[in-house]
């Protein structure tokens, strides 16, 4: 019988008598595991025993670091985490500093932030398109997906500076007033990508081996789901009608309407297809954010958080002094804990922080959704082939830089 | 919004349905209650975390564990303060169970009888903070490697590492 050494961070093997069991590593140098994932299989044959994830490779110690930064020096940090949506971990992080913070935010930062939120969305669902078609063999989708996904980033460098890591949410509004052409080059976008998404679908949809790769496997029923902790697409593919979005609505996504798909099968297809529609939907949000743009500030009335603007600190004093006092010093955040969630492309995304009133975090956690989601890797592919593992991964859309943060 | 105090007195919020719950389930297992920003924590006595869990969840008032973590408030004792986020989704609604431990006695029980979602949260902890669940089926390291000495996330942990 083939067994692990005690070094490995996985589970012992059961005293069973099998024989002729193998082991095998998949990972972390493995191009279908999205980054540096270890899977321990133990295999009969083509057919998988146990599965068991081992991860931590990607290790930064994010967590530890947030402790020693001042609260609005940890956005860009924040960034770092989910690395294909770096505006929604921007997103969640400032929401919860504000939440401790008991501030407002001007309705036009609001929905600059869903709108590029929902771009993000579009993005990385993309990756995860071109990637998972990637992985079973149609290789010409991932060039097409990467094309929409080259405009997206120019658009958030356009507004940032930054292709990834944008930091351009701050505590209290945005960095700064989106630069002239901006809102033209988002409307393009949009426009153009509803047919874009009739692409993707021409190649994917009705095509016979992938539809085979697809339906039926790594089936997750919606009990599993709930109890192995599942969010997003993938909760939703498993039946539960479940959007933060829409059922506990922060920076304003209760003005939007948009549908949540779902699915009662529970597979990788279902899970394509809920995705599928959330690019639908995400341009939906992001097309009523700009056309209902209000008018207005872009940062919170508060000059002790805020940031001045740079005309006001070269003709004011208070300015100057408040600019250099935040940068130098921080900003006290009056002590208290949060938890603040929100739907990030691949499913809860929360940060609880709490503060003991001094400039810097004294705890910053993130509830990344791949790290739970990750745990019904086994219960999807145990008893079935090696090629399903595969299949699986890409329907569960993890990112590895938040899983081990 | 400008912050409103928090509400720390257990007898104005035993109306609401969870720590009503409790209370009827077992008053000794209340420590204490805060309503702060809009969130409710409830202060849990350790022994009964499991049980406390179990029971909402069984009542139908919680049924998604969506997040454990920890916070370490060195030098005051009891030093840790485990979080526990939950969610319904029906009710749509959170809470926050609380519980209390010390540093020479950073025991608690597993919760992932419960919801064995709290694997991975479990072993986190573990790994990053030196808490021990009672019953968790696989207690190990999970970032960082197996032979590391310490606890990073720990306040007495130097930032930069031990050199």
């Amino acid at each position: 019988m083939a067994h692990l050494d005690d070094s490995v961070a996985v589970a012992p093997l059961p005293d069973t008598e099998q024989e002729n069991t193998m082991i095998l590593n998949m990972g972390p140098q493995h191009p279908s595991t999205h980054g540096v994932l270890r899977l321990v299989l133990e295999i009969d044959g083509e057919q998988i025993i146990r599965l068991m994830p081992d991860i931590g490779f990607l290790h930064t110690g994010i967590e530890k670091t947030c402790e020693a930064k001042f609260y609005q020096q940890v956005v860009p940090l924040t960034d770092r985490i989910d690395y294909l949506c770096p505006m929604v971990n921007n997103l969640c992080y400032v929401l919860a500093a504000e939440k401790l913070l008991g501030m407002e935010i001007p309705p036009r930062a609001q929905w600059i932030r869903v709108m590029l939120a929902e771009l993000q969305r579009i993005s990385s669902h993309l990756v995860w398109l071109g990637t998972h078609a990637l992985d079973l063999g149609a290789m010409s989708v991932f060039l097409y997906c990467f094309r929409e996904r080259e405009d997206l980033l120019r658009i958030y460098e356009m507004v940032s500076g930054q292709r990834m890591m944008t930091s351009y949410f701050r505590i209290g509004g945005l960095a700064l007033d989106p630069p002239l052409g901006f809102f033209e080059s988002v409307k393009k976008f949009l426009d153009m990508f509803e047919e874009r998404i009739d692409e993707y679908e021409n190649l994917l949809t009705g095509n016979r081996i992938f539809i085979d790769r697809l339906k039926g496997v790594a089936h997750l029923s919606i009990e599993d789901a709930i109890a192995l902790g599942v969010t997003g697409p993938a909760l939703r593919a498993s039946g539960v009608d479940w959007d933060l979005r829409r059922d506990m609505p922060y920076c304003g996504y209760e003005n939007f309407k948009f549908k949540v798909p779902t699915s009662q099968d529970g597979d990788v297809w279902a899970r394509y297809a809920c995705r599928i529609e959330e690019l639908r939907q995400s341009r939906e949000i992001a097309k009523q954010a700009l056309e209902g743009l209000p008018e207005g500030p872009t940062k919170a009335d508060m000059p002790k958080v805020v940031l001045p603007d740079r005309e006001k600190m070269k003709t004011q004093m208070e300015a100057l002094i408040y600019h250099f006092k935040i940068v130098t010093e921080g900003f006290t955040v009056p002590p208290g804990e949060v938890y603040q969630a929100i739907e990030s492309p691949r499913g809860e995304m929360g940060y609880y922080i709490v503060s003991d009133g001094t400039a810097k975090p004294m705890r910053v956690h993130m509830r990344s959704p791949s790290f739970a989601n990750l745990q019904a890797l086994t219960t999807m592919c145990e008893g079935r082939l090696i090629a399903d593992v595969v299949a699986a991964i890409g329907s569960i859309d993890i990112v590895l830089g938040e899983i081990d943060r | 919004m400008p912050l409103e105090p928090a509400i720390t007195d257990l007898d104005r919020l035993k109306d609401h349905p969870a720590i009503a719950t409790l209370l009827a389930w077992n008053d000794k297992a209340v420590a204490g209650a805060k309503f702060d920003r809009q969130e409710l924590s409830v202060y849990v006595v350790r022994e009964f975390i499991r049980d406390a869990c179990e029971n909402l969840k069984n009542q139908g008032l919680i049924n998604f564990l969506s997040d454990l973590t920890c916070a370490d408030y060195y030098p005051r004792e009891p030093r840790f303060e485990l979080a526990y986020h939950l969610l319904s989704h029906q009710r749509k609604e959170r809470i926050r169970l609380k519980v209390r431990l010390a540093a020479d006695d950073a025991v608690v029980e597993s919760i992932t009888s419960v919801w064995p979602s709290a694997n991975f949260f479990e072993r986190e902890l573990f790994d990053l903070f030196g808490i021990h669940f009672l019953g968790h089926p696989h207690l190990k390291r999970i970032m960082m490697p197996e032979d590391w000495e310490g606890h990073p996330l720990r306040k007495d942990y130097p930032v930069e590492g031990y050199r």
